[in-house]
């Protein structure tokens, strides 16, 4: 099994062996704790749970506590699934820290978007914008035509408009993993990331084909 | 700035401070198959970027036949060898994009001692 729960830090730019600036996000990844390993018999399912994010045992309800105690683990902010496929490799109670991704590995990033609020179709959408001039007034942003006319008579399911945007769990696939260091629990992946600065992301590897 | 930022940042290698206007010599470290050699350019610096790890410079040079040459450089990218000043000049702005306009003696700047 491997996957990592952390934090997103922020972004900066790292210099490769080559002498390249790449840029990276890092992220305070762990330690994770094993909080429950899933089995087939049990549960239906297989996976691990991982705990991430330790707190004030008084912020956790008692269950939550009770939860955490039976394997004496500290009380934790944050729990997440992986799925696994035949025998998980860890036990419960264990910690999981950043070494369990390697650097030039692949890996995905889950994390929640940046809520955008109630959006036009030109940020929701990317619907182009109207001509300014030629006479228009007050339709610079409007989304346009959104049906027929008599015939059908409605607009159909479906039909592109504005909304609320962002706020949605987002996978970033196949980044690379530039920096590894478990000791300062550092994981720092090429690219941008999901989220807000301070959200909290999931790392697995990536379900894309490697190049 | 973030702890886990900052032990990402590159070092500071204490090149000599440089203004917009100054006339430097950059060495670089350049690859050509296997084989790596040091290059200088040298020009007058026309504008400086962002600070501290990303901080970044663009030096412009007149190459042969009145043909400019700009380049960016990261200063603190392991490629850059050396850092020479060889003339500092007095300028009234931070970006002196308008001497890609000008040639030759129109394009000279006084010399800040």
């Amino acid at each position: 099994m491997k996957g990592i729960i952390g934090k997103k830090v922020g972004m900066t730019q790292v210099f490769d062996a080559k002498g390249n600036a790449v840029p990276v996000t890092v992220i305070q990844a762990g330690p994770c704790y094993v909080t429950q390993v899933r089995t087939a018999d049990k549960d239906g399912y297989q996976a691990i749970q991982l705990g991430f994010g330790e707190t004030k045992p008084q912020r956790l309800t008692r269950g939550q506590l009770g939860h955490l105690k039976r394997n004496s683990l500290p009380a934790v902010k944050y729990l997440r699934e992986f799925r696994v496929q035949g025998d998980a490799g860890v036990a419960e109670g264990e910690t999981i820290k950043a070494d369990v991704f390697a650097q030039g590995e692949r890996v995905d990033v889950i994390g929640v978007s940046k809520g955008r609020g109630f959006a036009g179709t030109i940020k929701r959408h990317h619907f182009h914008r109207q001509p300014k001039t030629h006479g228009q007034s007050d339709r610079e942003r409007a989304p346009g035509s959104v049906g027929g006319t008599t015939n059908p008579g409605r607009t159909f399911k479906g039909q592109r408009m504005a909304g609320r945007m962002g706020n949605d769990r987002v996978t970033a696939q196949n980044l690379e993993v530039i920096v590894v260091d478990a000791e300062k629990n550092l994981l720092a992946v090429r690219g941008s990331v999901p989220g807000a600065n301070g959200g909290i992301v999931v790392v697995k590897p990536t379900t894309r084909g490697r190049r | 700035m973030h702890e886990l930022i900052k032990a990402l940042q590159a070092p500071d290698r204490g090149f000599p401070a440089f203004n917009s206007g100054d006339t430097i010599k950059v060495y670089i470290r350049v690859v050509e198959g296997d084989k790596e050699r040091t290059q200088m350019f040298q020009g007058v610096v026309i504008r400086q970027r962002k600070g501290g790890n990303e901080k970044n410079f663009t030096v412009r040079r007149i190459a042969s036949h009145n043909i400019g040459v700009e380049r960016t450089f990261l200063l603190r990218s392991p490629r850059i060898e050396k850092i020479e000043v060889v003339r500092k000049a007095k300028v009234r702005r931070a970006q002196l994009y308008y001497l890609r306009d000008l040639r030759g003696k129109a394009a000279r700047l006084k010399e800040r001692r």
